[in-house]
């Protein structure tokens, strides 16, 4: 059997792929693809300790997570849509009207 | 089988949803051209159901659907401070919507959506379900920020709340994940239990990552940046929303979470970022020319005061009270001076720098002298729900001997007493720039501000009975 120390590193770097892909990134639509990789990473960190510890807690916060995950796609993806209506383009960078 | 005492634990919750549901289905029923001021009077009625609601709840204290909510006193004390702050929200934004002719049904219903979930934030003692009240607050907010669909600020605002929000809850829930790795449970109850027989090095870790994504939440340094970016694209009575309801909220989370948990090992971490969120927040505000930013560094500020609170361990009653005493007075004058802000805007929030404010005292002596309640009260002049907030808020530290925190708490409040006095200055002091006459307040933005100031009056003549509930509250909290 893989040993639990395996999955949390694989999904401690499925989460820090996603901090850096939100870092690093510039198209906004990538940036949003990345957080989804950082829940995944959170996912399976939840799925592997529920295992370790035949406990259903975690298979069941990976479900909300999911639910939750998808209703942010649909609130996500139409902000987005407004964004670049109003903007014309789909880089960080240049959405900037207001000062950072 | 639920009892049916649980659903009354959850009642204002209930009627709440309820009645934003009601609003949806109204709205498209009306036609096209009708008066949709009427959305706004149910979605109000609903807040007061509500109110009512959280009257029949208190008496009814005890946990509720398998141990996931608990009503005790510090839940029905942040059901009240939520509920009134949406109350005055929808109130004042009557006029607003159709000043700014923004489409009415979805936006109540979304304010009253969201007050839902800040209400179970502070109840949830499963983070589970802490974990969706999160996340009806959030996302009833991003689409609230970027209400002004045709503004291109209103738009990227929404953005930046989107992106940094989620980012934020990734971390937040990443740190749930190791909590329940290190304890093997996401009840609040029983992860104390366990960290009581000691405490594994994950558990650190997850404190850290859930401090990481509530510090965004509550716009504490270092995770502050995004918040003067998005308070001035969104419109104005949704910001007066999202930087006291969801902050309020979230503060009663991270009570809960830290103080509940009796989590360990977060001291020198809420020492920095309220030490830095004071100093960032009112150095920022200075140098801004637009009212909306720079109360949006002033509510970094606030926040920093806040978390002040939160350290002062040695009494956890004094402080854990002190800081919902803070939450309830922010509330008030903080709603209130995004009121006036956003009558004051007219169409297309033009008037929003600080220069537009230029003798507003003889423009429109009522709405100037509302204001400088409000602004006293930021600043902490007693007789003022703002000065009894700083003073529980410092005595608290104090007591704990917290003397250098205290120290660059009071310089910052000196500091910061500048820039509310420049609008005061601004106001009072300088030429009326247009002779433009200021519209008069309407009736329901009217009576949001007149309850904001008897509310932060209150809280500056008698403070005692709140403070009274609150260290009540705070001896259920901390055990």
């Amino acid at each position: 059997m893989v040993p639990l120390s395996w999955y949390l590193l694989l999904s401690a770097f499925l989460f820090a792929s996603g901090v850096a892909g939100f870092l690093i990134r510039r198209n906004i639509i990538t940036i949003f693809m990345s957080i989804e990789l950082m829940l995944n990473g959170v996912n399976l960190a939840f799925i592997a300790f529920a295992t370790v510890r035949h406990s259903l807690n975690g298979n069941v916060f990976v479900f909300f997570v999911m639910v939750v995950a998808a209703a942010e796609a649909a609130v996500g993806l139409a902000i987005i849509i407004a964004v670049y209506r109003t903007r014309e383009t789909l880089n960080v960078d240049r959405v900037n009207l207001l000062k950072l | 089988m639920i009892p049916s005492g649980d659903y009354i634990r959850i009642l204002p919750e209930i009627v709440l949803s309820i009645f934003g549901m009601l609003v949806m289905v109204i709205d498209p029923l009306l036609g096209e051209n009708d008066d949709r001021k009427s959305i706004g009077v149910v979605s109000a009625i609903g807040a007061l159901l509500a109110l009512g609601a959280t009257f029949i709840m208190a008496g009814h204290p005890g946990e509720a659907f398998y141990n996931i909510l608990r009503v005790d006193d510090f839940a029905v004390f942040f059901h009240v401070v939520v509920i009134l702050i949406a109350l005055a929200c929808i109130l004042m934004s009557f006029e607003y919507l159709k000043v700014q002719e923004i489409r009415q049904g979805e936006y109540y219903g979304l304010i009253l959506f969201g007050t839902v979930g800040m209400c179970l934030m502070s109840s949830a003692i499963e983070l589970v379900m802490l974990f969706v009240a999160i996340e009806i607050s959030s996302i009833s907010t991003y689409i609230l920020a970027g209400f002004r669909r045709r503004a291109a600020e209103s738009a990227e605002s929404s953005l930046k709340y989107f992106l940094l929000g989620s980012f934020a809850t990734a971390f937040f829930l990443y740190g749930i994940a190791l909590m329940y790795g290190a304890t093997g449970s996401t009840n609040v109850d029983a992860i104390a239990a366990a960290l009581r027989q000691g405490t594994p090095v994950m558990a650190y870790l997850a404190i850290a990552l859930m401090m990481v994504g509530l510090g965004f939440k509550v716009a504490a340094a270092p995770f502050q940046v995004w918040t003067p970016d998005v308070y001035e694209g969104a419109p104005a009575p949704v910001v007066a929303l999202m930087s006291t309801g969801p902050k309020a909220a979230a503060f009663a989370v991270l009570l809960r979470v830290l103080f509940g948990t009796a989590a360990p090992g977060w001291f020198w971490a809420v020492w920095i970022a309220a030490a830095l969120s004071m100093t960032i927040g009112n150095f920022g505000a200075l140098v801004q020319t637009n009212v909306k930013r720079m109360l949006a560094y002033s509510s970094i500020a606030h926040a920093g005061y806040l978390l002040v609170a939160f350290i002062a361990v040695r009494n956890m009653e004094q402080g854990v009270s002190a800081a919902m005493f803070y939450t309830a007075a922010y509330a008030a004058m903080n709603v209130g001076a995004f009121a006036v802000v956003s009558h004051f805007a007219s169409a297309g929030e033009k008037y929003v720098s600080i220069e537009d404010y230029a003798g507003l005292g003889r423009r429109s002596p009522v709405l100037a002298a509302v204001l400088t309640v409000f602004l006293l009260s930021l600043i902490g002049i007693p007789i003022t729900g703002g000065f009894f907030a700083k003073f529980y808020v410092f005595r608290a530290a104090v007591s704990s001997n917290l003397i250098w925190l205290t120290v660059i708490g009071l310089v910052n409040s000196a500091i910061g007493s500048y820039y509310y006095l420049r609008l005061l200055v601004m106001m009072y002091m300088k030429e009326p720039q247009s002779e433009e006459s200021v519209p008069s307040v309407p009736f329901a933005a009217g009576f949001a501000m007149a309850g904001c100031v008897v509310a932060t009056l209150y809280l500056g003549v008698f403070p005692n009975r709140v403070l009274q509930f609150a260290i009540e509250s705070a001896r259920t909290l901390v055990h």
